[in-house]
């Protein structure tokens, strides 16, 4: 049966492919090998550089852009996170960025025509002390200052949206109540990669694997380009989106960053029938959950706190973590861990990004999003793109620039960032 | 679990210290700009490989001294005291 391809995903199509025993798809995005010139390179094939990619494309009309990534997309941390998205921040400043974030994901599964599975279903802080629910009550009202939803909860409403949480008295961290943001939920984190490179790709991006960048080509203090393992690439701007690895790229161009690269953690559990339905979050035992539609129990550790560019955690942080949870959960006791891993995240000292310029001419960066960039990663895109086709920073990243570590205009969002540093 | 010879104790497991990040990092003159003063507070070769740091056994002797370490694959190059030249 000589069906068409199906290039637009819809309910339709998806019938069509079953009436031609799923014999009429093509791949998702294009396997693209190097061009000699583009206008915008992008070095990281991330969430964030993927985004960035089509961003330009989509809203600053550049389709000459080459993504390039050094394994696979989306296998760094994009693939390592633990898929949760919200804008819980502190100061006006942060609220204004991940709620534009949170935003985008809301439509993104429309706008990109793949379906991103964003379930808002919502993030519950809990608080153990007096003091913990004071600092909640100020940090609820600093997001609804700005704009963003939050709901303090008394511990009968965590109760009633947490059954499995042990909320007794003689809890070893009793549960006093805590506080919620509705909007926050989680997001299939393959699904925004592939997403964001099947709509870069169909609108020209050229999106290069296996394309590891050995050195910036310079001329006259301006970067030109970059040489790779498959030969140089010229480009008018070149733009780093590599979480991690940024200092290592920094290095290459002659630069250094306010970065310390460390390991973070997350692991699952083997699947179960649904019993928690949201997110759960305990900043004292360092340690958060929720529950993938497959049914696994998604759990998210601290950092390995030493600088750390191994994609694997210790013991001792994923026995703490799990010691947390079952504090929390004690129902969890007897279910198996089926995976536990690390990714390599970029923290700087005071938990916000760095998006814009470097000391380099035509040489830009997006780094510094730590234990947060997955949620990020629309707005990561947005902004980013934003800077590497106009040359000036989007009004949303003009407080996240490099220079604040001169001047000392930090934003320390370390308490919103979620993980213990 | 990775394991760090405390001069003083021997070889322990790493949750028994704390590392307290690069080390031989000077500190400028108090009329530095604020340029030097930024790079010095902030700014880190954060080396993907062999990385200078110290580290305290915090839950043994309470001791700091020097480790050099691979961050790719932990392992500990050298221990040497806090007043000890670079290796």
């Amino acid at each position: 049966m000589g069906l068409a391809v199906i290039k637009r995903y819809s309910g339709w199509s998806l019938l069509r492919g079953a009436l031609s025993k799923h014999t009429g798809w093509s791949p998702a995005w294009r396997e693209a090998s190097p061009k000699p010139r583009y206008d915008v390179l992008v070095v990281g094939g991330g969430g964030h550089g993927l985004a960035t990619a089509y961003y330009l494309a989509k809203n600053h009309g550049i389709a000459n852009v080459a993504v390039v990534e050094r394994g696979w997309i989306g296998g760094g941390n994009t693939g390592r996170n633990t898929t949760v998205v919200r804008s819980n921040y502190l100061y006006p400043e942060s609220a204004r960025l991940y709620d534009f974030s949170l935003k985008l994901y809301e439509k993104l599964s429309q706008t990109l025509n793949f379906n991103i599975m964003l379930s808002q279903r919502g993030m519950i802080t809990v608080a153990h002390s007096r003091h913990d629910l004071e600092s909640m009550a100020r940090w609820a009202n600093a997001m609804r200052m700005n704009g963003v939803d939050a709901e303090l909860l008394s511990r009968e409403q965590v109760r009633a949206r947490v059954p499995a949480l042990n909320v007794s008295k003689g809890a070893r961290f009793p549960v006093i109540g805590g506080f919620e943001q509705a909007r926050a939920g989680t997001a299939r984190h393959d699904a925004v990669a592939w997403g964001y490179a099947r709509a870069a790709s169909a609108l020209g991006v050229d999106i290069i694997q296996n394309c590891e960048v050995q050195s910036f080509l310079c001329d006259h203090g301006k970067t030109v380009g970059v040489q790779t393992n498959q030969g140089p690439i010229r480009a008018d701007r070149v733009g780093i989106a590599a979480a991690g690895h940024s200092s290592v790229l920094a290095k290459l161009a002659g630069f250094r960053l306010p970065v310390t690269s460390y390991g973070l953690q997350a692991m699952v559990s083997e699947p179960v029938k649904p019993l928690l339905d949201t997110v759960v979050l305990s900043p004292a035992t360092g340690a958060y959950v929720s529950q993938s539609d497959k049914g696994e129990l998604v759990i998210g550790a601290g950092l390995d706190l030493f600088p750390s560019y191994a994609q694997r955690g210790s013991f001792s942080v994923m026995q703490h973590t799990t010691a947390g949870i079952l504090e929390m959960f004690p129902s969890f006791s007897r279910l198996p861990l089926l995976r536990q891993w690390a990714g390599i995240v970029d923290v700087v000292q005071d938990s916000s990004p760095i998006i814009g310029p470097t000391p380099i001419d035509r040489l830009y960066i997006n780094c510094g999003w730590g234990t947060g960039g997955f949620k990020a990663i629309p707005v990561g895109g947005w902004i980013f793109a934003h800077v590497l086709a106009t040359g000036k920073n989007h009004e949303l990243a003009e407080p996240f620039q490099l220079d604040r570590f001169i001047t000392g205009r930090l934003i320390d969002e370390a308490a919103a960032s979620g993980i213990s540093h | 679990m990775m394991q760090l010879e405390c001069p003083w104790c021997g070889l322990r497991d790493e949750p028994e210290f704390v590392c307290g990040g690069t080390t031989h990092i000077v500190r400028p003159a108090l009329d530095a700009s604020d340029q030097a003063w930024g790079e010095y507070l902030f700014f880190r070769d954060n080396p993907k490989g062999l990385h200078r740091e110290r580290w305290r056994h915090s839950a043994g002797c309470g001791q700091w001294f020097n480790v050099e370490r691979d961050t790719v694959s932990h392992e500990v190059v050298s221990v040497y005291g806090m007043s000890d030249p670079q290796p």
